[in-house]
């Protein structure tokens, strides 16, 4: 085995068989006698008063153990902002909100229970929209938004609706518009829509007569469900064990901790025995958290030959009712204001703002799919108005080494990668210059429209991650990480780092798939693309460790110095003789020599890994380092479109992504091609649609309709290797990205296809055909 | 409430009583009862395939159908199925991501493969057109079930 056998490779994945055959456990696959299960009762309006809940008869049903309200919940939670109850208390603020929770002996008798429980409301003026929420005299959603706790920098405005305002100040715009020849100015609208991720959550909790607290949890956050049931509810952290067993996708959706507290308390109100909350499909839609919406405006300015020179930029995020992290969305929005480009004078705020619709926490790109559609549109409209190819226009501007990104970070060739490469090689795969619209005759028109995308994942400062390698008396390792397997296929990509730096079969990896917060070490949260950079280092640090008591062990074994040793391929050879070698799997608990005297002890190696150099945004300039480093790409989607009546097909999608090194291109083209399909599904067909009082007309799959087998393009994913020299053999990101940039190009080949700007999404036939009527919703 | 009663099933091969009220589903008592729970709820309401399984063969959304109407039938799970081609070409085409999709499309692309063994694109669109995933872009489900197709997909005796 050459170095480079396993990374770089198509590696099978390690979970494929337990997944294919149905042994693969997910949360809620699991019951037991004596389970006791928990239902929510939510609200049928978007803002009302709660007059009053009776629960008197849910009580007098057989089965019900236990019925819980606001007010056993007398605190408010947010890992930013604590402005939400765990149930609500005095009002409801949007439909969907959790009011109550039954426990009860059955899945069924817990249904009955809670449809008995009587809540009366009286309706309060809802806010229905973000331009509702900023208007003049708006309702206030929170009332008391000055006294709430920040946790985190967040900057709530007291009095308005608004959570967060996160400002970038960069250069002079006095300048920048004095030297644009050129000026764009529009409104674009991304609306509010769901994770749908097809594992609904479910939590189950257990307290024991010790005080053991045992959650089970279909979440990306494990360990932050620790911390915070721990700070809530007064438990020492020690004491609390948080599992994560396989999760049904999540994209973001799992990451909020929430109904967490519910289960621990419902727990709690039957002496601490097992209790499993289920969620059906329309609270995972409604009452959970959701995917969070944008309006936006972005006016542009450009000399004649297509240099932007300016950009003002207003992001209004759809935050919902509570702000979680949305606010912090908010913050990345204004991170990557610009999208990819190079602008000296920039000016952005970027809100979060409360509206009277379910709440928002983050999403697959955290803001940027949302920001690049509204960025990437206006460069198009730019491209017209300059009349210059669009490709050229981002060519000419495309971001790289040397440049500063909005929060003034300068950029290096490590930790920006290369977009122009990206361009170069979806010009060729997408043909782009056959041209962007062809008729194909009198009703059909073919066109192409391209995206470009960037992001850097804005973890806390701090985040950490450690693996733990310990060995097995086959010679094989054992890897211990923190980190949830979601589908992306983290734990398969992992094992391939450990096996190459161990030069070792990948057959001889054995990765742990559950997290158990008890055992495995601490992994921030599994989220923003940064598993393999965080979780990759702290593994090769782990390696490296291991090699160093490998070859301290072996130099006494083999009486030669340390450094005359080689580790690979289940040994511990001299370099300079391989003959001369001790198997691993002789040392994984020690080494014996012949007399019986033993050296070492077992193998187990340690690594860890932190963030570094990151630091918080100045509150007035947004100055500041939010990330360690961005992944861009250019992506791009050719339709046929009907004119008669703007039906389409998506016929090709295209990815262009510079992921430093490809570890294992397969499963990277797999979760690229999924984000590119989510991108069409949001952009095309997605959307809460939301009646004139706030409640959700489609909180389920029938009439909230998600992209099928049937309506999938031909994709092309192909990947650029800039390598960013702090990652894992060079590793970018790469989770999130393949959706950042589809709606955006999906609604430029569309655009272009019409002969029109279209603005708004969903781009279904019909707001398609409103869009080139020019009406404005 | 209406009374519980015990029946049986042939589940994977092999009888098995349960004990159901009438109203409940078939994906429940598969999973609540014969530990079964390879068929997942995605939806509960006909729209997803998370849940699919065969009843005497064909594949039936078991949120949809109560047990009781399964009553004597032939079941088989993901559960009965063993080093199937297709449960081979799965793991070999990358069609899986979180999985939970997976047994769903499964016995979907098992059931399609029984009836057809060459089956073109459209009768493929038509067969799983009911399964949502959202990980995956869905373009390697469509190349794991070709691949079989090309290759002998009888692995009948499981
Ligand atoms: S759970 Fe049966 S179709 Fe979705
Ligand atoms: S693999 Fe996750 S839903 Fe299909």
């Amino acid at each position: 085995m050459d170095e480079s056998m396993i990374v770089g490779k198509n590696h099978l994945r390690v979970d494929a068989w337990e997944k294919v055959t149905g042994n693969a456990k997910f949360t809620n696959d699991y019951t037991a006698p004596g389970l006791l299960f928990a239902r929510l009762v939510t609200s049928p309006f978007a803002h009302a008063k709660i007059k009053s809940i009776d629960t008197s008869l849910a009580l007098k049903l057989p089965g019900t153990k236990a019925v819980l309200t606001g007010q056993h919940f007398p605190f408010l939670t947010g890992s930013l902002l604590k402005d939400r109850p765990v149930l609500a208390v005095e009002k409801v603020r949007y439909h969907g909100e959790p009011v109550a929770v039954v426990v009860a002996k059955s899945d069924h008798e817990a249904k009955l229970a809670a449809e008995a429980i009587q809540v009366e409301y009286e309706p309060l003026p809802v806010v229905n929209t973000v331009l509702d929420a900023l208007a003049e005299g708006a309702p206030l959603i929170h009332e008391n938004l000055g006294m709430y706790k920040v946790v985190k920098p967040a900057a709530p405005e007291p009095n308005t609706n608004i959570a967060h305002r996160q400002k970038i100040r960069k250069g002079n715009m006095e300048k920048g518009w004095a030297n644009s020849e050129v000026v764009v100015e529009a409104s674009f609208s991304y609306p509010k829509s769901d994770h749908a991720a097809m594992e609904t959550r479910c939590i189950r909790a257990q307290i024991s007569a010790g005080g053991n607290v045992t959650i089970y949890s279909a979440s990306q956050s494990p360990f932050v469900i620790k911390k915070l049931i721990s700070r809530y509810f007064n438990v020492d952290a020690g004491k609390i064990t948080v599992h994560t067993p396989f999760v049904g996708g999540s994209f973001g959706g799992k990451a909020a901790v929430c109904l967490e507290f519910i289960a621990y308390m419902a727990s709690k109100a039957v002496n601490g025995k097992e209790v499993k909350l289920v969620i059906s499909r329309e609270q995972d839609m409604l009452s959970a958290p959701c995917h969070i919406g944008l309006e936006a405006k972005v006016k542009l300015g450009c000399t004649k030959d297509g240099l932007i020179q300016a950009a003002e930029l207003s992001y209004w995020f759809d935050g919902g009712a509570y702000a979680d992290q949305g606010l912090a969305i908010a913050r990345a929005g204004a991170v990557d204001c610009t999208g990819p480009y190079h602008i000296e004078n920039v000016w952005c705020d970027s809100l979060c703002v409360y509206t009277n619709r379910p709440y928002a926490t983050s999403f697959r790109g955290f803001g940027h799919s949302e920001l690049m559609f509204a960025i990437e549109r206006a460069i198009d409209m730019m491209a017209k108005k300059l009349n210059i190819d669009p490709l050229v226009l981002r060519q000419k501007n495309a971001i790289r080494a040397g440049n500063t990104t909005p929060t003034q970070v300068v950029l290096t060739r490590s930790n920006i990668g290369s977009l122009i490469k990206c361009l170069s090689r979806l010009k060729e795969i997408i043909n782009w210059d056959e041209g962007a619209r062809i008729e194909i005759d009198e009703n059909k028109v073919r066109a192409k429209g391209i995206g470009c995308l960037w992001k850097a994942p804005t973890s806390a400062p701090n985040a950490t991650s450690g693996a733990v390698l310990s060995f097995n008396n086959d010679g094989s390792v054992n890897l211990s990480i923190g980190a949830v397997e979601l589908g992306q296929g983290t734990k398969t990509v992992l094992a391939q780092i450990v096996a190459e730096r161990l030069k070792m079969d990948m057959s001889k990896v054995h990765v742990t798939m559950e997290v158990d917060t008890r055992t495995n070490p601490e992994h921030w949260k599994t989220v923003a693309s940064t598993a393999t950079f965080m979780v990759g280092n702290a593994a090769l640090e782990a390696v490296k460790d291991v090699i160093a008591q490998l070859r301290q062990v072996g130099s006494v074994a083999l009486r030669c110095s340390p450094e005359q040793l080689e580790v690979g391929y289940e040994k511990v050879y001299l370099k300079h003789n391989p003959n001369i070698f001790i198997e691993i799997k002789d040392m994984a608990a020690g080494f014996m020599f012949p007399n019986g005297n033993a050296v070492g002890g077992q193998l187990i190696g340690r690594g860890n890994f932190i963030m570094q150099h990151l630091s918080h945004l100045d509150p007035t300039t947004g100055r500041g380092v939010p990330g360690p480093t961005w992944t861009v790409g250019a992506q791009a989607i050719e339709i046929e479109l009907d004119k008669r009546d703007f039906t389409y097909k998506i016929l090709r999608a295209a990815s262009v992504i510079d992921a430093g090194k490809v570890i294992n291109y397969k499963t990277a083209e797999s979760v690229t091609m999924g984000g590119m399909c989510m991108g069409l599904s949001i952009a095309s067909q997605e959307g809460f649609q939301f009646d004139s009082n706030g409640l959700v007309q489609n909180p389920n799959f029938r009439s909230y309709k998600l992209m099928r087998l049937t309506d999938i393009p031909e994709y092309i994913v192909e990947f650029v290797e800039t390598p960013q020299i702090d990652g894992p053999y060079g590793a970018r990101g790469l989770g999130e990205h393949g959706v950042i940039g589809i709606p955006g190009a999906l609604a430029n080949s569309l655009s272009i296809a019409v002969g029109g700007e279209l603005n708004r999404l969903p781009l279904t036939p019909e707001n398609i055909w409103k869009q080139v009527r020019g009406d404005s919703k | 409430m209406p009374e519980k009663k015990m029946y049986n099933l042939y589940v994977n091969d092999e009888e098995a009583s349960v004990v159901a009220r009438p109203s409940d589903t078939l994906l429940h008592v598969l999973r609540d009862q014969l530990g079964l729970t390879g068929a997942k709820p995605g939806c509960e309401n006909g729209d997803c395939d998370a849940c699919t399984v065969l009843v005497d063969g064909k594949p039936i959304k078991s949120c949809l159908m109560l047990a009781i109407e399964a009553e004597g039938k032939h079941v088989k799970t993901i559960e009965g199925l063993k080093n199937t081609r297709i449960q081979k070409a799965f793991v070999e085409n990358w069609a899986i991501q979180c999985g939970y999709c997976t047994p769903g499309f499964i016995m979907n692309g098992f059931a399609l493969l029984n009836q057809h063994s060459n089956p073109d694109s459209e009768t493929i669109n038509d067969w799983l057109s009911g399964n949502l995933c959202r990980c995956m872009g869905y373009a390697e489900i469509k190349a794991a079930i070709k691949s079989v197709m090309t290759s002998d997909h009888a692995d009948k005796s499981s």
